[in-house]
């Protein structure tokens, strides 16, 4: 590739090899977007955690590439967002075209007054070694290249691993195993699991093409373009100026033959214009899946990402479903691990994120049907729905070509404690959702996700928590700490202000308002006026501690 | 809830009639499919309502659905 070399990390021989190894709390297997997020998490909250990849470099080709919002958020929290927004780059219009016409077009534009926006583009070669060298910064993880397990024996509360590097062969054992090791995932294999769904008849190319170009950085979706007419085509800017490319081929394509020069040149001088300068990075020809495990807790072992859950691409929902799943696991297995929390804190991983991937599944299966059509009414249908699109704006709200990818609100958890009867509340902010970020001014950062980084917060409005009150909760076994939002007293608290009064609206605050939000950052319980007691019984709750 | 109003509702019932296998004159069948569909999805739209349309839904699949 012209605009980007592979990293090569070295094989090291760990002492472990030589010697009967120690029971690790934690080992993480792969290091893609998923296991190193995962790593980082639990690295960050003091967890030690030993990562296993079979490879060398990170991710060959540009794979993933439009990074959501939340997952930007976690990613702060893991301090390496700024990085990833640095490097990507920034982008809120897509457009829909049937044939040469646009039919539609839609503005991800957020509101003001958030930190991060509604996605950035950026390779996930660049997303990997960002989050690879943060990972290195942290004393608590290692990474460990080349090292490819090649055994998962579980035992009664821990797993025996057998691991094969270029040096031979060995054994580690740890009392929880993340596996993160991709759709095709070796240890859901070993472990003779499986994850069902569906293979969509179809197959695409993808290419990143090297090209200085005028096109503005929005995504453009063509329905039964001129240049490529009855499939459908994406162009998509990344950074760098290297452009992501995909064009459906039907499930008939050679996929060796697609992924030749001699047949993308063609189609991509067709695309682009006789005058176009470009080189091609990389290409590759694939199919895809819509399939999640039935559980992805199974005992110790605990599956995260791709192995989990699979979707389509269209929607940009893996890998930010991914760094979602862990931000959910991290803190719970942190607590666990602790012993301040029961296993069972671990059974509502599977519970959030199964409701998470199956909303992923269901959106992703929509756009396909949409995108490919399995059979001819739908295709009439589909089509029909495009040709209505140009001239009736209904029609353009069925125009799929990819829902992208929004948080799962987890408004069913069991971690969550209902509103009290008689407080009402407008607005997004109900128990289950992640935090809506807002401008604040106070000492540590100007937005308030950075403030609900650390493990429970509570963000009271104005003086609602009595100092000594503070003081106690923030010496619990499961410390909460204190938000102060405005108020007069503010000693031995974090304090802020809401100067926009964005932080107010959207989280419908008066005085004397609290939320309690989880170490993800996610709002468990909320109340119009402040109760210890009440607070305490919310964390237990949401810890499986009542 | 609004109900499936099945009772007669069209003023000029063979008027309509006529006109909607005029609608589809010349046309080959791909076509006449095209027609159709974007003919429902108006009419879909303009009644709006979910439970309306899955009751018409369920009611036009009737005696057509295939035995297993």
């Amino acid at each position: 590739m012209k605009t980007y070399t592979n990293p090569v990390y070295a094989y090291e021989r760990s002492p472990d090899q030589d010697r009967p190894p120690p029971r690790r709390p934690v080992i993480v297997i792969g290091a893609g977007p998923v296991g190193l997020a995962a790593a980082i998490d639990l690295a960050q909250r003091g967890v030690p955690v030993v990562v296993l990849d079979e490879d060398n470099t990170v991710s060959v080709g540009s794979r993933a590439i439009c990074w959501a919002k939340r997952a930007l958020e976690i990613l702060d929290r893991l301090g390496c967002g700024e990085r990833l927004v640095e490097k990507g780059v920034g982008w809120n219009v897509g457009r829909v075209f049937f044939r040469d016409e646009q039919v539609f077009e839609f503005n991800l534009l957020p509101e003001p007054g958030h930190h991060r926006p509604a996605f950035i583009n950026l390779q996930q070669y660049w997303a990997e070694q960002i989050l690879v060298e943060r990972l290195a910064d942290l004393p608590q993880a290692q990474l460990r290249w080349q090292n490819k397990v090649i055994g998962v024996t579980p035992k009664r509360d821990y797993l025996a691993l057998r691991v094969a590097t270029p040096d031979g062969e060995y054994d580690l054992t740890c009392d929880w195993l993340i596996a993160a090791d991709g759709a095709r995932s070796p240890v859901r294999t070993m472990l003779g699991l499986e994850a069902e769904g569906q293979l969509f008849r179809d197959r695409f190319l993808i290419a990143d093409i090297h090209m200085k170009s005028d096109f503005p950085a929005e995504r453009w979706f063509w329905f039964d373009p001129p240049f490529h007419p009855n499939q459908s085509a994406l162009l998509h800017r990344q950074a760098d100026d290297v452009w992501r490319v995909d064009f459906q081929l039907g499930w008939d394509a050679d996929p060796e033959a697609e992924k030749q020069p001699a047949k993308i040149l063609p189609r991509l001088r067709a695309m682009l214009g006789p005058k176009a300068e470009f080189e091609i990075e990389w290409a590759s020809v694939y199919t895809f899946q819509c399939r999640r495990m039935q559980r992805f807790r199974h005992g110790h072992v605990l599956f995260a990402g791709d192995a989990a859950h699979l979707v389509s691409p269209f929607g940009a929902r893996g890998a930010n479903s991914g760094i979602q799943d862990t931000d959910n696991l991290a803190w719970k297995l942190k607590y666990v691990i602790d012993g301040v929390a029961p296993e069972r804190l671990l059974d509502s991983y599977d519970r959030e994120r199964i409701a998470a991937a199956d909303e992923n599944v269901l959106s992703s299966t929509r756009a396909t049907d949409f995108i490919t059509p399995k059979s001819p009414v739908s295709r009439t249908f589909r089509d029909a729905v495009l040709a209505l699109a140009k001239q009736h704006p209904f029609a353009r709200k069925l125009v799929n070509s990819g829902r992208l990818s929004t948080p799962c609100i987890h408004t069913e958890s069991p971690l969550n404690t209902p509103d009290r009867p008689g407080e009402t509340f407008v607005g997004a902010m109900v128990a289950g959702a992640p935090a809506a970020d807002a401008p604040v001014t106070g000492q540590e950062s100007s937005w308030l996700l950075d403030y609900l980084s650390h493990g429970f917060t509570l963000m009271a409005f104005g003086d609602a928590v009595p100092t000594d009150v503070a003081t106690a909760l923030a010496r619990d076994r499961i410390p909460c700490r204190i938000v102060q939002v405005g108020g007069r007293n503010v000693d031995g608290r974090i304090a802020i202000l809401d100067t926009t009064g964005l932080l107010g609206e959207r989280y419908h605050a008066r005085p004397g308002t609290c939320y309690l939000f989880r170490p993800d950052q996610h709002v468990c319980a909320r109340w119009r006026s402040f109760d210890a007691a009440a607070v305490r019984a919310s964390i237990a709750h949401a810890t499986c501690n009542d | 809830m609004a109900t499936l109003n099945t009772q007669p509702n069209l003023p000029a019932p063979d008027d309509f009639y006529q006109e909607l296998i005029g609608l589809h004159r010349d046309l080959t069948e791909a076509q006449s499919a095209l027609v159709n569909a974007k003919l429902i999805l108006l009419l879909a739209n303009h009644i709006g309502d979910a439970a309306v349309l899955r009751e018409a839904m369920g009611a036009a699949r009737e005696d057509v659905a295939q035995d297993a």
